[in-house]
């Protein structure tokens, strides 16, 4: 479905995942936060960069990974998107849901 | 289904068996609610104690007597190094998942902010001393105690 957002139309799945990662730019992000009630810092874009390099390359995400990363630990990770991290990080990214267990 | 349109809030996830298929199902479920912005506290009771006993959590093993759903003969089961066998096995499946072992899969909730917690009048029935457990145990606390960490709307209660 189309929405709205940073003065342009992008394209979203139900659950609001943009589902083509193309139209993803640094705006639509910062809006996306908003609606999650984050206020972005540097150190979100670092993540949030990581989490879309991983996506490029393919690589399915788990907290376990995020961890492992050397970009950020796991209690950070959450201090910066303390609600549901990993769901919250990949919309913000413009990337698909993930789907790990762990 | 009122409060918060029965929205859970938190997961109180009770762990009383040490083998390791009911481990890992606390483990997923504890850190799975964690991962959807949900709260979660375990409470380690009876031989769950041993998920989070420093020199027994890294020898859990899985049950082949007394379990069906191995399919296996009971008296087959029941051989010498069959548990172990059956251990390894499912401990390569589980790599190949990514699973994390015990010990880290305790770090990994402590970083995820899961509270855990080791039941006093089972700590004293096995002899064991806090400083037997895993390092970042939240405390030793009594049944009552856990209830009144659950408390609030939206609160679930799981016994493994």
């Amino acid at each position: 479905m189309d929405k709205q957002i940073a003065g342009t139309t992008v394209q979203v799945n139900e659950e609001g995942y943009m589902t083509n990662f193309s139209e993803w730019n640094q705006q639509i992000g910062t809006e996306l936060a908003k609606e999650a009630n984050l206020d972005m810092t540097p150190r979100h874009w670092e993540v949030i960069t990581y989490l879309q390099t991983e996506f490029k390359n393919d690589v399915p995400l788990s907290i376990r990974k995020i961890g492992k990363s050397g970009v950020v630990d796991i209690k950070e990770f959450y201090a910066l998107f303390p609600i549901a991290p990993l769901k919250t990080a990949s919309k913000i990214a413009g990337i698909p849901k993930p789907a790990s267990c762990i | 289904m009122s409060e918060f349109n029965g929205e859970i809030r938190k997961m109180m996830i009770i762990l009383s068996k040490a083998t390791l298929d009911n481990v890992y199902a606390a483990f997923v479920l504890a850190n799975g609610a964690r991962m959807e912005g949900i709260e979660a506290e375990m409470f380690f009771t009876f031989f769950g104690l041993e998920a989070i006993h420093k020199e027994k959590l890294e020898h859990l093993h899985i049950a082949t007597v007394g379990n069906p759903a191995m399919h296996m003969p009971t008296l087959l089961g029941g051989l010498p190094g069959m548990e172990a066998f059956a251990t390894s096995m499912m401990k390569k499946e589980m790599e190949k998942l990514d699973m994390p072992d015990v010990h880290e899969f305790l770090d990994i909730m402590k970083a995820s902010g899961v509270k855990l917690w080791a039941c006093k009048l089972a700590m004293e029935m096995f002899h064991y001393k806090k400083e037997d457990m895993y390092e970042d145990i939240d405390g030793v606390i009594t049944v009552g105690d856990f209830y009144k960490q659950g408390s609030g709307l939206g609160t679930h209660m799981l016994f493994i």
